[in-house]
Formats: structure tokens, sequence, C-alpha cells
């Protein structure tokens, strides 16, 4: 019993707790089809790369893992969400592709510039739009999501200008491997795991995690302790906007185009919703990076889950959000409450 | 000294939107006809070539003057520039409406002003005060597909047909239409229509839905039909993915529509069966319909575009689709490079 206890304790075990209740209901699904009930769960190797849905929720779930980073970072230092990252993602995809095709050709067999430039300009973009977004909010100390409402509405709309309102096609092998497969294994994988390594690394190995913690838990006191607040806040968003340029950069490879309008549409919900699924408040301060990981996964989870079930796509929403608030209601502060309430209630009533 | 800036930033952001606003043109000289054109936005190929076909046939050398308002697919917008052009008094409006509904008091307008209205694609639901709709008829392109499909599977000693759908953005004509004509033929026929899923009409999702489709009927599909070109990428390459071989060579029938000029490229490859088009050159036909008008001739109130469907393999020359005997086109590069 104390066992069970401390390990729900665990400031992770929600975020894994919901993650497990999204393949359940796989297994479940599985089972009462009359197949095999870990279906879910098989990998195989197959054409020399792995294949099978968890490998699919893993590649598929890359992008928002990699804007759920960067968010989890602003959401922590400002108390505010990056609105703008979806639409930055189609600025730097849009970019990185006209740089790779030339302006104002559709379709490019051969790249104009080295890729490297292409990816490099790109990522670069989005720290620019981040380091926009962040001197709005923390120099000019505009709230967060007025701030990145502008690059929201902007940004798509710079992308579709640079593309010339093409939908901008890279008919280069080289350039789909970073959306494709790297020896056997899907690259988005690989990058979603170097950037979540890379993150790991430096808030650990440096102090910048206790500082961003203590900007966001409060900006006054740390200013007086000596910590450059408004510079803290600065970087964050340009991690942020670092973050979003690679997730667009990895959304167009993988259909080898830069299709400014569909892509990164509605990724700022979803990588907001990864934090909150990781437990972190999204009132800032404290946070948890691995939470946000666990949450942007579940999110694919979910997804992958509906189509694997069929349900007819319409309708795929509701059940998106009956989850999803069934999952947040766990972890809201007065339900987590009243449980240990009720804990006490009937140790009182045994003891 | 904060409150002074903002309250300065607000009145110079207002007269620089004031300025951006559209400028109310004259009409010009007489023998120059005036055409407001509000488009949906630019959200495809599709979509720009038929801007692109507009500003060609309605260009200055033609005798034109045409006022092009891209709408960004924001129907509050499309309402705006409709309304600007009664106010600059052009003589024919066009529009492509980004939804259905919601039109009769702005048409009414427009009947107030003379001004005739030419509906392109989409269509209006809620008010006939409109001149023409000049379109495509979406369900004639899903019979040509079953159709089709029928023929080839007759010619090709294919019994059993176990088909996969991806599905355009749901609620779209094009979506409805293509869905409903192909399920005719395909519930007369006693095929078998596995799934059938939303792809969103774009690339991303058309993946992301056959990787599931993989999985899920595993060696028991032997058709794909995507409802437009981008999501029939995306398919392909989900099924390269999972080890499927599609196309005129592989096990997997895969067909597509619009017929964009990519699409049609993997149809001369033989990576797609066939492709049934959705001609987005209108204008030619609008400015027929504008003859019309200016002759004081009543004209049809739907016209339907010419379409062609596409094939890779020379073994069938025409199938009927509704009675009418209608000719299938083999891809060449000439064809290709004539396409939009």
């Amino acid at each position: 019993m104390n066992k069970l206890k401390k390990l729900t304790k665990q400031t992770l075990f929600l975020p894994i707790f919901c993650m497990l209740l999204v393949m359940l209901v796989n297994v479940i699904y599985d089972a009462a089809c009359g197949n095999f009930a870990f279906s879910f769960f098989s990998i195989s190797l197959r054409n020399g790369v792995l294949y099978g849905r968890l490998i699919d929720v893993l590649n598929r779930g890359s992008e928002v893992a990699i804007l759920a980073v960067g968010m989890t970072l602003v959401v922590s230092s400002s108390a505010g969400t990056d609105i703008s990252v979806g639409s930055v993602m189609s600025l730097s995809a849009a970019m990185c592709c006209m740089l790779l095709a030339g302006f104002g050709v559709s379709s490019a067999n051969e790249l104009q510039v080295p890729l490297v430039v292409g990816l490099l300009a790109g990522i670069f973009l989005g720290c620019v739009c981040g380091a926009f977004n962040g001197f709005l909010v923390a120099y000019l100390d505009i709230q967060p999501m007025v701030a990145t409402l502008i690059l929201f509405s902007a940004a798509r709309a710079v992308g579709l200008l640079l593309c010339n309102n093409l939908i901008v096609y890279i008919r280069d092998k080289s350039f789909k491997v970073l959306g494709g497969y790297l020896g056997f294994i899907p690259t988005p994988i690989i990058i979603a795991a170097v950037c979540v390594a890379v993150t790991t690394i430096l808030l650990k190995k440096t102090a910048l995690g206790l500082y961003i913690q203590s900007v966001g838990i409060n900006k006054k006191a740390s200013r007086i302790a000596g910590l450059n607040s408004r510079k803290i806040i600065l970087l964050c968003y340009i991690i942020c906007g670092l973050c979003a340029g690679i997730a667009g950069i990895v959304n167009a490879s993988r259909i080898s185009s830069a299709d400014t309008n569909n892509i990164g549409l509605n990724y700022e919900l979803d990588a907001i919703l990864a934090v909150a699924l990781g437990g972190n408040s999204l009132g800032g301060g404290k946070f948890n990076l691995a939470g946000s990981i666990i949450g942007a996964y579940t999110i694919q989870a979910i997804t992958t889950t509906l189509y694997a079930i069929g349900v007819s796509s319409d309708q795929a929403p509701v059940y998106k959000a009956v989850i999803v608030i069934i999952i947040v209601a766990v972890q809201a502060p007065p339900f987590k409450q009243y449980m240990s309430k009720r804990a006490a209630k009937r140790a009182l009533a045994r003891g | 000294m904060k409150k002074k800036l903002a309250v300065l930033g607000i009145a110079a952001s207002m007269c620089v939107s004031m300025c951006a606003a559209p400028m109310s043109v004259q009409a010009a000289e007489d023998d120059v006809l005036t055409i407001g054109f509000a488009q949906v936005g630019h959200e495809s190929d599709w979509r720009t070539a038929s801007t692109k076909s507009c500003q060609d046939v309605f260009s200055a050398e033609n005798g034109y003057d045409l006022q092009f308002v891209d709408c960004d697919n924001d129907s509050a917008v499309q309402l705006e520039a409709v309304r600007g052009f009664i106010e600059q008094e052009v003589d024919y409006i066009i529009i492509d409406p980004i939804v259905s509904t919601g039109w009769d008091t702005v048409l009414t307008e427009c009947e107030d002003a003379g001004i005739p209205v030419i509906v392109i694609d989409r269509t209006i639901d809620d008010s006939d005060k409109y001149a023409a709709w000049v379109g495509s008829n979406f369900k004639t392109e899903g019979l040509a597909a079953g159709e089709w499909l029928k023929a080839y599977a007759a010619e090709k000693g294919i019994e059993e047909i176990n088909a996969l759908v991806i599905e355009g953005t749901n609620g779209s004509s094009a979506q409805i239409g293509r869905t409903e004509g192909f399920k005719e033929i395909a519930d007369a026929e006693g095929w078998t229509i596995l799934d059938s899923q939303d792809g969103n009409f774009d690339q991303a999702t058309g993946q992301e839905v056959m990787e599931s489709y993989c999985k899920s009927y595993e060696g028991k599909f032997n058709v794909v039909v995507c409802q437009n070109d981008n999501e029939a990428f995306g398919a392909m390459d989900a099924m390269t993915a999972a080890g499927v071989t599609y196309g005129v060579e592989g096990d997997v029938i895969l067909v597509s529509f619009d017929a964009c000029t990519a699409g049609l490229e993997y149809v001369k490859s033989g990576d797609i069966n066939a492709d049934f088009e959705c001609n987005p050159l209108a204008a030619p036909f609008v400015e027929e319909v504008i003859k019309q008008l200016e002759a004081g001739e009543t004209p049809e109130k739907e016209v339907y575009m010419e379409e062609h469907w596409y094939v890779n393999e020379d073994i069938l020359s025409e199938i009927t689709v509704d009675g009418v005997a209608q000719p299938l086109t083999v891809v060449t590069d000439e064809i290709i490079e004539a396409q939009y």
C-alpha cells in the first residue's frame, strides 16, 4: 500500500499513467476484434525499416515533442504560451524550401543552394521569430499571448509570400532524409531525441534550468538576486523559435514540400496541451520537461488510436476532447485534494 | 508616457490599415470591362491555377480591368471584398464562395446595384440571385472513377474489389460528390469499401491515414482511392514505407482526383493508375457567360466545365458515365506540358 502511494506521488506518475491508459484502449480494442491483443506494440523490420503502430506514434509525435521542449521553457519562464509556433514552423519550412528551389519555382529537381544552407536559413529564421517574440515579452512587457499573436497571424502569410503562394516541391532525395529514414530508424525520432537530450544536458549541467524556474516563480525576486530576468525570458523564446524552426523543416521534409497553408496548422495547441498533460502548471515556475515530452506522445497516441479504431474522422475531435478532459481533470489540484481527503477519511474510519 | 505611446501606436496602425484598404477605382473607359474577383485563397496548386486562369483571360490586353482580392479563406473578408466591388461600381463580380450560405443579403445588394454575379467552383446554397454558376460536377467525377475501375477490373480479370478511400475535407462539395459517385458504383457492383477516412486534402494527413490503413488492413485491400492528388502523394509515401506495391506494376490500384501537373507525372510513370480531372480553368467559361450577358442573352444557370479522365495504360478507350460515353486520355509528355 505504501509502495503504491509512493509511486502515485511521483511527478511523472500521472503523465505516464495517462499514456498507458490510451494504450490500454488499443489492447482492449484489438482483443475485442479478435486480433492479437498486443498488436499495437508489435514492432518489426519491414522493407529494411522499423514498422509498427508504436513507431508511428514516436515518428508522427516528433514535431509536437520538439515544440513541447521550447514551449515548456516559455511557459515556465514567462507564465504564458507562445501561440506562434505553428505559424513559425510553416515560415521556416517556406524559407528553407524557397532557398532550395529558388524563388517562384514550384517544383525543383535540383537544389539551388547546398542543403545545409537551406536548413540553417530556415532554422535561423525560426530563431529570429523567437527573438522577436521574446523581445516583445521580456523587454516591452507585453502579455505573451498578445505578443505572439502577431506572428501567429503574420508568419504564415510571410511564408506564403516567400513561396509565391505555391506549394514548393523539392524532389531531391537528400532533402527527404530528414522526414524519412536514417538507416532503419525514422529520422524525426532521432531529431526529437537529440533535441530533448541537448536541452536536458543544458538544463541539468548548467544553472539555466534553475534560473528559468526562479524567473518563472518570481521575476522581481530573481532580478534582485542578481539574475537578468529579461535576458532569460528572451533566451527561452529564442529556444522556442529554434524548436519551431526544426519542427517545421522536419514536417516539410516528410512531405518533401513546403505546403505553407497546412504545415504546423493547430500545432501550437497540441504543444500547449502537451505541456499541460505533462503535469506542468501553465502559470509558470517549476517545470518538468520529461512530462511535456510524454504529453506530446500521448496526444499522438490518441490520434493514432483513433485512426486504428477507425473512428470516423469528423467525430474524432469529440473523442479526443473527452480523453483530454479526463486526463486534465485527473491532474487538476482540486481533484487531487479530493482524492487525498477521501483516502484520509478512509484511513480514519479504518483506524 | 507609456499610455501616450500606446495611443500613438494605435492611431498609426489605424492610418496604415485605412490606407491599405482598397481604394475606390473609378470605372474605366467604356470599352474596358471592370471585373471584380473574390478568390477563396491560395491553399493549393489547383487554386493558384484557377487564379492564374482568371488573370490570363481577364487581362488588360483582352480589354478587361481585373480587380483581384485574395480572401485567404476568410468568409468575412470575402463579403467585404464583394461590397468593395459594389462601391467601385465594377461591371461584373466573380465569386468563388468560401462558405455556401449567408450570401442572400450581399447578393441582393449586387442585384440592386445592377451588377451581375458569376459564381465559380464552389456553390451558393441559400440564394439564387446570381447570373450563372460555372464549375465541376463532382458526382460525375466520382461516377467516372467507379466506371473506370469497373471496366479496368473486367479487363484485367480482377474479381474482388476491396477498396480503401481517403476522403477530402469533410463537408466540402468535392468530398460529398466524389464519395457519393464512387459509392453508387461500388454498391451496384458489390465492392467492399473497407474504410473511408478524412485526409483533409493534404499530403501529410493522407500519409498518416494510409500509414494506419496499411496496418489495419494489411494484405486485405487492392484499391486505394484518394480524393485529391496531394493525398495520393502522401499515400504513395506511406505504402512505399510499408512495402506495399502500387500503380500499374503493383498489387494495389491507385486512383486519384484533380489531375494537377505533379499528379499527371505520376500517372505517366505508372504510380497512379488513373487520375480524374477537376478543371480549375474556369475563366474561359466565365468569359463566355459574360459575352452572353453583354449581348443581352440569358446564360444557362449551371455551366459544367469539360473535364478529362487520365490513365496510364492504353487498354480502354472510353467509359460510359451516366449513359454518356467519355474518352480516356493516356498521359504523355505533351499533356503534362499543357496542363496548368
